[in-house]
C-alpha cells in the first residue's frame, strides 16, 4: 500500500507510545493496586508509610505521671480524674525537652466547655454541675477560687475567702 | 542495503512496537487485577461513638486539630460535634459552632442566616450531642470518584489521601455523603480524617479517643472478636449514618436518635 496511507497510523502509534513512555516515567514504581483491589486500592504504596511517620504530639496522661506525680495524685480520685492532662495543658510534644514548660490555660473558656449550664436533661451534660458563665463571678478566672486538679477543693495558690469549701 | 532514514524508521517501529505491549501490560497485569478485592486481613479499624456519653466539651475536636495540624482558625475540621435540640413542637435544631472546637458554652443555637435561636428550657423535648468523623466506609464513594488514584483505602480499612498525588479536582469532596472532606487551606489538596493512622499503627489510640474524658469515642479492630469495641458492635443496638447510601460506614453509633442524619 502507498506510504501516505500508513503515515497517519505511524503517527498515531508514535503518540500512543509517547504517552505510554511518559506514563512509565511519571508514575512511581510502587503505584499500583493495593489490597483493596482496583476500585478502592489504586494508589502509591509508599504513601501509607508517609502517613505512619506523621509525628505524634499528644503522648497521653501516662507520660506525665513520672514527673508530675503530685498533680496526678491530686486529680486521679477527684471529679476531674477522667480528664487527660493534655486537654488542659496542650500536647506534650517533647516536653520537658521541647517545650521546657507546658501551656497553662487559665481561661474561663476552658472550664465552661463542660460547666456552662445547658438544659438538656437526658444528655450526659446534665450530670455535670453547671453554672451560668455570665452570672458566676464573671470578673475572675475560675481557678482563682477552684483548684482545677481537684475541684472539690479551693485553689491553695489563691486562698480566696469567698470560697466556702 | 538500508539507508539511514529507513534504519531510523524501522528502529522506531520496533522499539515502539515493543514498548506498547510492555507498558500496556503494566496497566492490565492480570495477576494484579486478581489482587483480592475483599481482602481478609487481621485488622480492620472501626469506630464507636456513644451518644449518651458525649457532653459537647469539644476536647476531641481541639486534640484532632492540633495533632493533625488542621488549620486552627480556618473553618475546616476533620471531626466535629453537632448539637441536636428537638423542641416540643417537633422542630429539630442542629448546630456546630466552629465544629465545637471550643465546646458548647451557650444555650443559643446557631441557625446560620436565621441568627442565634434561644429555645426556652421548658420547650426542649430532647437535647444531645453527636460527634462526627469520617466513616471509613467499606464502599467509600470518595475513593471511587478519584480520577488519579490519590485517595485510597488501606488494607486495615483507613481511607487516606496522597497529598503529593492529589490534583485538587474536588470530586471526592462532592462525593462524600457525610461531608467529611474539605480542601486544605494551604496545600490545596483534599483533606480528611486519617483515623490518626500514625497513632494506630504504633499501638496508640486516635487523638480524639485519648482526649475524650467520658469514653464517648472508641476505636477498635472488628476482626478481633475479643476487642471490647467489637463485642459492643456485635451484641448491642448500634446504628450507622445514612445506611441507605450503601456505603457501609464503619463508624457505629450507640444511642443515636432518628433525628440524627
Ligand atoms: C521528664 C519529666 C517530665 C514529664 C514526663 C512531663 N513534665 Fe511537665 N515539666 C517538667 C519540668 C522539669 C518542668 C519545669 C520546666 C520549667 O523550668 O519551666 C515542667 C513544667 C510543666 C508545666 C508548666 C509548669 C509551670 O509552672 O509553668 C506544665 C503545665 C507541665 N509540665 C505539664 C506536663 C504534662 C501535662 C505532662 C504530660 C503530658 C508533663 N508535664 C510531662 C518535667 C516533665
Ligand atoms: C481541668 C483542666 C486541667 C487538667 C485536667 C489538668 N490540669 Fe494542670 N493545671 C490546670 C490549670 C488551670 C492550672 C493553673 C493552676 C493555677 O495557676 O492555679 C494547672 C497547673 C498545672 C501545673 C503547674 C502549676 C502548679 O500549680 O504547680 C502543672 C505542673 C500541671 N498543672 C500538671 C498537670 C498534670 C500532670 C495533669 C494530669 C495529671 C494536669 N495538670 C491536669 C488545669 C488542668
Ligand atoms: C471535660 C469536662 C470538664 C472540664 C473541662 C472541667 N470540668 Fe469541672 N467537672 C467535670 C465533671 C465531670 C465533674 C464532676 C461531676 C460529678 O460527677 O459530680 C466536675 C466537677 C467540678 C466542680 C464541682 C466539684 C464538687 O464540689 O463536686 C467544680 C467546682 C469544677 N468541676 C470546676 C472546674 C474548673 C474550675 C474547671 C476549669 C479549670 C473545670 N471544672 C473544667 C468536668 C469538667
Ligand atoms: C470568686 C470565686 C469563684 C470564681 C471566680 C468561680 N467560682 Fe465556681 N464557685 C464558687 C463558690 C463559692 C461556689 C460554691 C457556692 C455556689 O454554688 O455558688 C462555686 C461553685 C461552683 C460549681 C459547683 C456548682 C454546683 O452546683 O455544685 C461549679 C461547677 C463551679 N463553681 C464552676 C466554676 C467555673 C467553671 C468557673 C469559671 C467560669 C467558676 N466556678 C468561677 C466560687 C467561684
Amino acid at each position: 500500500m502507498k506510504n501516505h496511507v500508513w503515515r497517519p497510523l505511524f503517527i498515531v502509534l508514535a503518540i500512543v507510545a509517547g504517552i505510554l513512555i511518559t506514563r512509565t516515567l511519571l508514575v512511581p514504581d510502587d503505584f499500583g493496586i493495593g489490597e483493596r483491589g482496583y476500585m478502592y486500592g489504586w494508589h502509591r504504596k509508599s504513601n501509607e508509610a508517609e502517613w505512619k511517620k506523621y509525628p505524634v504530639k499528644y503522648k497521653t496522661a501516662t507520660v506525665c505521671i513520672e514527673c508530675h506525680k503530685d498533680k496526678y495524685d491530686d486529680i486521679k480520685d477527684s471529679p476531674h480524674g477522667s480528664i487527660s492532662c493534655e486537654n488542659c495543658h496542650g500536647p506534650n510534644y517533647d516536653h520537658p525537652k521541647d517545650p521546657l514548660g507546658l501551656n497553662i490555660d487559665r481561661s474561663r473558656g476552658l472550664c465552661i466547655r463542660c460547666h456552662a449550664y445547658l438544659p438538656y436533661r437526658d444528655s450526659a451534660r446534665a450530670k455535670i454541675p453547671g453554672i451560668d458563665p455570665v452570672k458566676h463571678y464573671p470578673q475572675a478566672e475560675c481557678i482563682m477560687c477552684h483548684y482545677p486538679h481537684d475541684p472539690t477543693k479551693s485553689n491553695p495558690k489563691h486562698r480566696n475567702p469567698e470560697v466556702k469549701s | 542495503m538500508m539507508n539511514r532514514r529507513e534504519f531510523c524508521k524501522k528502529t522506531m517501529i520496533v522499539a515502539g512496537g515493543l514498548i506498547i505491549p510492555l507498558s500496556a501490560l503494566e496497566v492490565f497485569n492480570p495477576r494484579r487485577l486478581y489482587a483480592e478485592k475483599n481482602d481478609k486481613g487481621k485488622v480492620r479499624w472501626v469506630f464507636l461513638v456513644d451518644v449518651h456519653k458525649c457532653v459537647g466539651c469539644g476536647f476531641c475536636v481541639k486534640a484532632c486539630k492540633i495533632e493533625n495540624d488542621v488549620t486552627w482558625d480556618a473553618n475546616v475540621t476533620r471531626t466535629w460535634v453537632e448539637r441536636y435540640v428537638i423542641t416540643r413542637d417537633g422542630q429539630t435544631l442542629i448546630d456546630s459552632p466552629k465544629g465545637a472546637r471550643d465546646g458548647f458554652t451557650s444555650q443559643k443555637i446557631d441557625q446560620a442566616h436565621a441568627g442565634l435561636k434561644d429555645v426556652k428550657p421548658e420547650d426542649i423535648a430532647k437535647g444531645f450531642f453527636v460527634p462526627k468523623l469520617c466513616n471509613h466506609c467499606d464502599n467509600p464513594p470518595c475513593v471511587q470518584v478519584c480520577p488519579v488514584g490519590a485517595t485510597y483505602q488501606t488494607q486495615d480499612g483507613v481511607v487516606l489521601v496522597d497529598r503529593t498525588w492529589c490534583i485538587g479536582c474536588g470530586y471526592c469532596v462532592m462525593g462524600c455523603p457525610y461531608g467529611v472532606r474539605y480542601f486544605h487551606p494551604q496545600l490545596h489538596v483534599a483533606e480528611k480524617c486519617t483515623l490518626c493512622y500514625h497513632r494506630l499503627s504504633q499501638g496508640m489510640k486516635t487523638a480524639c479517643v485519648d482526649a475524650c474524658p467520658f469514653g464517648a469515642r472508641r476505636v477498635g479492630n472488628i476482626r478481633d472478636p475479643e476487642d471490647p469495641v467489637t463485642k459492643i458492635i456485635t451484641t448491642e443496638q448500634v446504628n450507622v449514618l445514612k445506611e441507605e447510601f450503601g456505603t457501609k460506614p464503619q463508624v457505629f453509633y450507640l444511642g443515636s436518635s432518628m433525628e440524627v442524619k
